[in-house]
């Protein structure tokens, strides 16, 4: 079983009325991999991850996440995957255990394993003095950290990520990807989205996407080769340029 | 169920660490009912009233006093030229003016016939038309008393009584106003806000990624607003009882299911408002314009259904306030018991299932 395959995706499509935001992607994911979706803004990314994590419906295409099918499976993929979007999501006016406890909560987890893990967790972000203050009064950096950790908290199988780093300082984003390091090396697949080519570098693997389509997909190195780049900064640029699409 | 009590418990701690909303829910009823009850009254209570008596007589005298002796007037000044009776009114102050004219005493005792003219600032045709009202009453209670000494050959008298509120309480009116205003403020203003709120921030989002059904999710939200009305549908009606002395003539249980069943249809109004609002000011917006001036206006709380032209009187009969005002005062004013409201209740429920119907079918389990 080491190289099962987490997410397995065959020209999946997206069309919002005459416009197609997703065009017959495929890929795959292994288990326990880093697997980077990168893009200009526009590209589809956030939409072709909706789809992965049952938030939107596909057009046409074929999609398997944790061994369930997109269409029919919903409710189990959801019960595999944690999820973290662009937007920052914990409560602003609940404390960070009141946040850690709700989102396990819904999770349907036991309050007895709510309760270690929470200070195990506490413990790893060196957050356990802050655990009864508002979510609203820590740092950005630190609410990102405690973001991903509430993501993962249930345990999942796969982690989507959508822009975790957004606006965050640069030593933030190391620690950040260490925690992402961690994540995948206990088993949990990291699907994540980003703006940052050093990050991309980071991922095992990395696909990018233009115009709705995937133009390339390999590991970082592989792919400075194909394209003759010394960085994935150029990479990046030289697949961007043939967008056509308008950014948002 | 755990699950749905995490996000009942979530909901009340959002509810209890924001100050504005706790003071928008709580106190708010309590403020209404205050200012209702004790600022804004249609009651006339020692009104100025202006006098020119022309004739300066015996039964002048004796009328003058008359209206000075109610508690509802007071006189302020008295005029002697016509050319006074305009400028009174325009200073606003003096808002009726009785005028007796020459001979008054003597056309009365020798024509069996006299007359008072009054005249009224109708720039407020309510207020204008009560005190007219009450000063006619004043002075056919006068000639009632005359005629009493002199024996005419036929008289009509009429004899009024007000059922139900027989001291003419503006509060009985308003009562049941402010119950249908303050449910639908709390219930759908506050719903439709929290659940649009979190779709902003995000969080809905992620929760939709859950296993969370979102259906629970939704009640789950309501479910805080529920009991908070429910404490509100209290306190409004111990204030009016111990305070307003309105009294609740009828079944204490049917008037609380009653409430509790408008709270249902508000806080599904609500729900449906959060599926189609982008944004918290839209959400407050539609909540706003779209029911609370529809309540206040076409309830029959402000103005009478019976007076309003057909095409207004078509559109009051969707918003759900004009019949959950009509259930209140017929068992809380008029005591009367389900057998009379049966329509009402039935029209309410009828209501409650299409738009929770609605708000179900519009909530999108996908975001696209």
């Amino acid at each position: 079983m080491v190289n099962e395959k987490v997410i397995l995706v065959e020209n999946l499509t997206k069309k919002f009325e005459d416009f197609t935001a997703v065009d017959h992607i495929s890929f795959d994911v292994h288990k326990g991999e880093i697997f980077g979706f990168l893009g200009a803004n526009g590209a589809g990314k956030t939409t072709a991850m909706r789809m992965l994590s049952g938030l939107s419906m596909p057009t046409s295409g074929k999609a398997m996440v944790a061994g369930f099918d997109v269409y029919r499976e919903n409710e189990k993929i959801k019960r595999n995957i944690g999820y973290m979007s662009q937007k920052f999501s914990l409560y602003e006016d609940l404390t960070v255990r009141e946040n850690i406890r709700f989102y396990a909560g819904i999770y349907g987890k036991s309050s007895h394993f709510i309760k270690e893990k929470t200070e195990l967790v506490l413990d790893e972000l060196h957050l356990t003095a802050e655990g009864d203050k508002l979510v609203k009064s820590l740092p950005l950096g630190w609410k990102q950290k405690l973001a991903f950790s509430v993501a993962i908290f249930h345990e999942p199988r796969i982690v989507f990520l959508d822009e975790p780093t957004g606006g965050v300082d640069p030593v933030t984003r190391r620690e950040f990807w260490h925690m992402i390091y961690e994540a995948a090396a206990s088993g949990i697949t990291v699907f994540v989205t980003t703006h940052y080519m050093d990050e991309a570098e980071y991922c095992d693997r990395v696909s990018i996407m233009v115009d709705g389509r995937i133009d390339a997909l390999d590991t970082p190195q592989q792919l400075k080769k194909t394209f003759a780049a010394i960085s994935m900064d150029e990479v990046f640029l030289k697949l961007a340029r043939k967008a056509t699409r308008a950014g948002d | 169920m755990k699950q749905f009590f995490a996000f009942v418990r979530k909901e009340f701690y959002h509810i209890f660490r924001d100050r504005r909303t706790m003071f928008i829910l709580l106190a708010m009823p309590v403020v209404q009912i205050i200012i209702f009850g004790f600022a804004l009254t249609n009651e006339v209570k020692n009104s100025k009233i202006a006098i020119w008596d022309q004739s300066k007589d015996v039964a002048t005298a004796s009328l003058i006093t008359q209206l000075e002796a109610s508690r509802y007037f007071e006189v302020e000044q008295s005029i002697n030229t016509a050319k006074e009776i305009e400028s009174i009114f325009q200073k606003g102050e003096v808002k009726l003016a009785v005028i007796l004219p020459p001979h008054f005493d003597e056309d009365l005792r020798h024509f069996n016939k006299a007359q008072v003219q009054l005249i009224a600032d109708a720039s407020d045709p309510n207020v204008a038309n009560t005190l007219t009202n009450y000063a006619s009453a004043i002075i056919i209670d006068y000639q009632n008393r005359i005629t009493d000494e002199r024996k005419l050959p036929y008289t009509i008298t009429t004899e009024m009584r007000m059922l139900y509120n027989p001291e003419l309480k503006g509060a009985y009116n308003f009562v049941p106003g402010v119950m249908a205003m303050v449910l639908l403020l709390v219930c759908t203003m506050m719903t439709a806000i929290t659940i649009v709120r979190e779709k902003e921030t995000g969080t809905m989002e992620v929760m939709l990624v859950s296993p969370a059904n979102p259906l629970k999710i939704v009640i789950a939200k309501a479910v805080p607003y529920f009991l908070l009305s429910a404490v509100n549908i209290i306190t409004i009606l111990l204030l009016s009882v111990f305070v307003l002395d309105v009294p609740v003539n009828g079944s204490l249980v049917l008037l609380v299911g009653e409430s509790l069943l408008f709270t249902l249809v508000s806080l599904a109004l609500g729900l449906l408002i959060s599926t189609k609002a982008g944004s918290q000011q839209t959400a407050l917006f539609i909540s706003l314009v779209g029911l609370l001036l529809p309540t206040v206006m076409l309830s029959g709380f402000m103005f009478p259904i019976e007076n309003m032209p057909l095409p207004l009187r078509t559109v009051s009969n969707i918003v759900p306030a004009r019949w959950y005002y009509s259930i209140v005062k017929s068992v809380m004013i008029k005591g009367i018991g389900l057998h009379a409201v049966w329509k009402e209740t039935l029209i309410l429920s009828g209501m409650l299932i299409f738009f929770l119907g609605l708000a179900i079918k519009n909530f999108k389990t996908r975001l696209a």
